[in-house]
């Protein structure tokens, strides 16, 4: 692997809802080609800082640099070009339930490309392909199970071969086996499509076999309490909080590794 | 993209060869696999390998196009090599060919006269006015249980629609039913100032603000504000599975969701009547007043008029309107589908139909009304 350089700066970040503050100071870099996950427990604002990350609130404090570029302080018109890099899937899937799959995918590629009907149409079907939904181009949403769901998502994620790919909790509700059908499908799209991936989850299995990062934000005292890879922070965190999460309440003490 | 070349491919190799070059990226004009198929065809080649030394940049374009060439290669029978690719390129086409693609059974074909299919639409036409009566069948069950105090409704949730549907819609009902009551006096004074009656404004504007017009508009704005909200409401209850949650509770629906709705309904519509109804008839004073007839000569002709019979009727038409209200929106959001698109769907369907209902109705109560001599 080439040297690690930087892709996003979360650069003391201070995430509130009116007066009710979620998280502060929250500083960590995500590097190009990381599987970056960010975990807590529930109700800490892994969420919420995802979609600062998106761009969809704005830091009450701070800033969130791509590539050195605040996403905050760009024109208009830059925003939209940062926004044609990102792919990112929704907690309950976020696909527009009156489109079919075929139109909820062709969506990004009609906003951001001047492409024709049947070039869009031959790239829907190859992305469909690529999630495992070749020939359901002519279904809603409300005709596929909850897993067809999350990769139908995934297949709008990637429509614009994105630079970053945002996840918000992608196997919640999945049995297990799917679960990790996804998360293998997650690490192929990475590495074929040379992405960086930021996940949002809080699922065990998942993270240890797909992060090379992690960030943990800790409900009680409103900040991250620790940053580095999980498979590490499970034996060496300093927080007895952390290893205790990532041991699953268990002491993490002499076990194998 | 400065400098970038041109995406293009050319088969060699008396077709068993097949040579990319160029940029094939999203922004260039990438050729269409059509093209390629023609001469596969005309080559008939049994194995096709992949040449990619003039290959450039690539995107989602390369592996869309070669899935396509994947597929075809499949069909013909045709030994498709991707060896020589791009290790990513190859990866993405091995992930886009694992799952054997999905073929949806066709749909059947169908004659024009078959696509009519009157027996077939007569049989839904049925099937709708059943349902209909089945709903205000269980409607009046989970009433009964209500008057005989065995229903499970809560207090709480009627005296919340209490309140939406009464002293929230004071502000519009005020408004249409004092510009009914402007227009009927607007109406009436034309036409009687022709005889010199002006004087029977008043007639008009109270007898068609008591019988028909406070009843009629009344609903109409309560069929757009509440039956909406109802449908719209139990919709979304619907898609949010929190009707499933009611059901699998042993809750009955109707009375815990319904009822309280339509009695909150059927007890507001006769107030809110009464009140457009006060309203309406000071609107048609104020017009009448500018046509020489005096507030005092306007009272005095409104008392003479006056009778318990217009009253009631119009009283009488306001309940069943607001059943009938509360029933098209109810039953839209109860039976609405599970997606978000359909909780519009259901909303639509309840002012239409309460529409519907209203103006049958409406013509119904006139004819008995007619024939009793009311």
């Amino acid at each position: 692997m080439s040297e690690r350089r930087m892709h996003i700066h979360v650069d003391q970040l201070t995430m509130a809802y009116g007066s009710n503050l979620i998280q502060q100071d929250l500083d960590f870099d995500v590097y190009r080609g990381d599987v970056f996950v960010i975990m807590g427990g529930s109700g800490c604002g892994k969420s919420t800082l995802l979609k600062h990350m998106i761009g969809l609130y704005p830091p009450a404090k701070g800033e969130i640099l791509y590539d050195g570029k605040s996403f905050n302080r760009a024109s208009e018109q830059e925003q939209f070009e940062m926004r044609r890099g990102w792919g990112i899937t929704y907690q309950t899937g976020g696909l527009f339930s009156a489109m079919t799959l075929a139109q909820n995918t062709a969506l990004p590629l009609q906003q951001y490309t001047a492409l024709g009907a049947a070039e869009i149409d031959d790239i829907v079907a190859y992305k469909l392909a690529l999630v495992g939904l070749g020939g359901y181009q002519d279904y809603y949403p409300s005709e596929i199970s909850g897993g067809m769901q999350k990769r139908a998502g995934l297949a709008r994620a990637i429509a614009l071969d994105p630079e970053i790919l945002f996840f918000d909790e992608p196997s919640a509700g999945l049995d297990p086996i799917s679960s990790q059908l996804l998360d293998e499908l997650i690490l192929e799209m990475q590495e074929s499509l040379g992405a960086t991936v930021v996940i949002v989850t809080h699922e065990l299995a998942s993270i240890f076999a797909i992060a090379s990062n992690s960030v943990f934000l800790d409900a009680e005292t409103k900040t991250m309490i620790d940053y580095g890879d999980p498979k590490i922070l499970r034996q060496q965190s300093e927080h007895d909080k952390v290893r205790k999460f990532l041991a699953r309440g268990g002491t993490p003490g002499g076990g194998p590794a | 993209m400065a400098g970038a070349a041109t995406p293009a491919f050319r088969l060699a190799d008396e077709g068993r060869r097949l040579e990319l070059s160029g940029d094939w990226v999203i922004e260039q004009d990438c050729p269409a696999f059509t093209a390629l198929r023609q001469q596969l065809r005309q080559a008939q080649p049994t194995r096709l390998a992949c040449g990619t030394e003039a290959l450039g940049d690539w995107d989602s374009a390369l592996p869309a196009f070669l899935l396509q060439c994947h597929a075809y290669c499949v069909e013909a029978g045709i030994d498709f090599d991707t060896a020589a690719l791009p290790e990513g390129t190859r990866r993405l086409l091995g992930l886009a060919t694992a799952v054997k693609p999905h073929r949806p059974s066709p749909e059947p074909s169908r004659s024009l006269l078959e696509a009519l299919d009157l027996g077939h639409r007569l049989q839904e036409g049925r099937k709708i006015v059943r349902d209909h009566l089945e709903f205000i069948g269980e409607a009046t069950i989970a009433l009964g249980r209500l008057l005989t105090g065995r229903a499970n409704t809560r207090r709480e949730d009627f005296l919340t629609f209490i309140h939406q549907s009464g002293p929230d819609a004071f502000s519009i009902v005020t408004l249409t039913s004092f510009l009914v009551g402007m227009i009927l006096a607007y109406l009436g004074a034309a036409q009687l100032a022709q005889f010199g009656a002006q004087i029977y404004v008043a007639d008009l504007v109270t007898i068609g603000m008591l019988r028909e017009m406070g009843a009629l508009m009344v609903a109409v704005v309560m069929a757009g504000r509440t039956g909406a909200a109802y449908a719209a409401q139990l919709g979304t209850m619907q898609t949010r599975e929190e009707i499933d949650a009611i059901v699998t509770l042993g809750i009955s629906p109707m009375e815990f969701l319904v009822l309280p709705r339509m009695v909150a309904l059927v007890l507001i519509m006769p107030l809110l009547v009464l009140y457009a109804n006060v309203v309406g008839i000071f609107g048609g004073a104020i017009v009448a007043a500018g046509l020489d007839v005096s507030f005092i000569q306007f009272s005095q002709q409104m008392t003479n008029v006056i009778s318990f019979a217009h009253l009631g009727t119009g009283l009488l038409k306001s309940v069943f309107f607001g059943l009938l209200i509360a029933i098209a929106g109810c039953r839209a959001g109860i039976q609405c589908g599970r997606s978000s698109a359909a909780v519009g769907e259901a909303a639509t369907r309840a002012v239409v139909t309460s529409i519907i209902y209203l103006i049958v109705a409406d013509a119904a109560f006139n004819i008995l009304f007619q024939e009793l001599g009311i």
